[in-house]
């Protein structure tokens, strides 16, 4: 029975969180916005790379930065779209609170809510990828991509996003209304330090153990593998693909005990002081 | 008339200081506003580094990631505040208190350079160091001139964002959130704009950044001679474009309010 209603308030989350997504405009205008931006973003490095190489996109590196910055989109969308429920339901719906009285499980309600955010990111990477094998060369072809590698490897890696938002949506119960870039920054520094866009070895010698510590450094390596049919950090050619997958497991299911826990944490405390319903201006 | 200039530079004071008093109050700002961001530029550093790209790039990259503190707080706080306004219930109270709309703006402007500064200079100085970016010491002057130039000009769009954002819904959310990275992209952060298309770059300068950044970049960083247009011509145009986004943010805000007016929006919430 539990776990029906917790499943139910997952399917009326992810729901309500698509309405929220997509019903502000027409479908086609949707679609557009949903592409220009992960586009654009992966364009600013394609112009960084052709500034310096003068033009090149051949290169391994170019192949590993081009997927690797694609995949992570998940990373910043879906713990933007975890963590700024709490925002968005507290201070502007003024709902955060009822959500407490009526979802079996906050936890469900906040990734059910990512839903959205993950459908619509998966469409992006599908174009971004298209985009850089129609016109940028990047070496990717159907046959050759090792599919249930790959199945699996996104998926560890989708829980370990889930994670990481709710660790963010923790910071958020406790946080002021301008919140609002604490994910993105927090993506940003997980950008740097997991060798997204250039090989693990390339960060100062200190930083390279925190970066082998996050599930994301593997699962961006993992699907490198998956889809080209190498990785691109030579620190971890060493570690072979079903080795990948554990520590991505391990490492993965880690990160969401602590989150479940943190989150467990800051919500007493924002019952303590009063900040479930609380609204902040500036 | 003394009486009114005074009325509204109390209200320029007046929202401006909860933006300013706001920045010390919520801590948590200086580990995600400074040193996230920071590090998430450091990540194009190591680009350019794995790269073999030139020093200078190095200084583009802080540069441009200190400037996305600017252009972030143009989007999220001034052309969409109003509609944040009008979602909390506060904008009757702006539109019924005896002051120009444009000192509202002009408050929240300088609150909002005020919380941004924090953070540029945070990213700016700390990457400096971190990174060991040279910069042409005679052309420290002129950069900072056209900075400020650079911050009218963006804070006047800003303004007229505003005017145009109070029609919004959730439309607002959802432009300002797609105005970000086409905009990193288009105004040359991370790179120099002349990469570009010339006539992409061109269309780009309505973005006073794109202008501004090319010309800072051009008179503080050694060696750069990948500009778009000479830095003074790049200054006259900020300056050009800072009085019309004034004037055209003074127009808008009457027009577009006088529309939401007639059209009820002005007091609509979560449609």
């Amino acid at each position: 029975m539990a776990v029906r209603m917790r499943l139910r308030a997952f399917r009326l989350a992810a729901w309500l969180g698509w309405q929220m997504e997509s019903n502000w405009t027409d479908p086609w205008l949707f679609a557009v916005y949903s592409i220009i931006k992960p586009v654009s973003s992966a364009l600013i490095l394609v112009v960084m790379y052709y500034v310096v190489t003068g033009g090149q996109t051949q290169g391994d590196l170019f192949a590993g930065l081009y997927v690797g910055n694609a995949f992570f989109m998940y990373v910043g969308q879906l713990m933007f779209g975890m963590s700024w429920v709490v925002m968005e339901d507290r201070e502007f719906f003024r709902t955060f609170k009822y959500m407490y009285l009526a979802a079996p499980s906050i936890y469900w309600y906040l990734t059910g809510r990512a839903v959205a955010k993950f459908l619509v990111t998966s469409l992006a990477v599908a174009v971004v990828l298209g985009f850089g094998t129609a016109f940028l060369d990047l070496p990717l072809a159907l046959g050759a991509v090792r599919w249930g590698y790959l199945a699996a490897v996104l998926a560890l890696g989708i829980l370990a996003c889930v994670a990481f938002g709710l660790l963010m949506a923790g910071i958020m119960v406790i946080s002021a209304r301008h919140g609002q870039g604490y994910a993105e920054s927090f993506a940003g520094v997980l950008y740097l330090l997991c060798g997204v866009v250039f090989p693990l070895d390339v960060l100062p010698a200190p930083l390279q153990p925190v970066g082998r510590a996050i599930p994301f450094t593997y699962w961006i390596e993992g699907v490198r593998r998956a889809l080209m049919g190498r990785g691109m950090s030579p620190s971890l050619a060493g570690v072979d693909d079903g080795a990948i997958l554990a520590i991505l497991l391990l490492s993965s299911l880690a990160t969401l005990a602590v989150a479940v826990l943190f989150y467990a944490w800051m919500e007493r405390i924002a019952r303590d002081r009063g900040l479930i319903d609380q609204v902040t201006e500036h | 008339m003394l009486e009114e200039l005074e009325r509204n530079l109390r209200a320029v004071r007046a929202r401006a200081y909860v933006r300013v008093v706001g920045t010390f109050r919520e801590l948590s700002w200086v580990a995600f506003e400074i040193a996230m961001p920071l590090l998430s530029v450091g990540a194009y550093v190591f680009l350019y580094r794995a790269l073999g790209a030139p020093e200078r790039y190095i200084g583009y990259v802080l540069l441009g990631g200190a400037m996305t503190a600017y252009w972030l707080n143009v989007l999220w706080s001034m052309a969409s505040q109003f509609y944040w306004e009008k979602q909390s219930g506060q904008l009757e109270i702006f539109f019924i208190t005896p002051v120009s709309r444009m000192s509202i703006l002009a408050g929240m402007a300088a609150g909002g350079m005020f919380m941004s500064t924090a953070r540029a200079l945070g990213t700016l100085v700390l990457g400096s160091w971190l990174f060991g970016v040279q910069y042409r010491m005679e052309g420290i002057w002129a950069g900072l001139g056209i900075f400020l130039l650079t911050l009218a000009a963006l804070y006047g769009l800003g303004m007229v964002g505003a005017s145009l954002f109070m029609m919004y819904g959730r439309e607002a959310w959802h432009t300002a959130n797609l105005l970000q990275e086409p905009i990193y992209l288009l105004s040359g952060f991370y790179f120099p704009v002349r990469a570009l298309p010339r006539w992409l770059a061109a269309a780009a300068g309505i973005i006073p950044i794109t202008l501004g950044l090319d010309a800072i970049r051009q008179v503080v960083f050694p060696g750069a001679v990948d500009g778009l247009l000479d830095p003074g011509l790049e200054a006259a145009l900020l300056a050009v474009s800072c009085a019309a986004y004034f004037v055209l943010a003074h127009a808008a805000l009457r027009k577009l309010e006088d529309l939401a007016k007639r059209e009820g929006r002005l007091t609509l919430r979560w449609q």
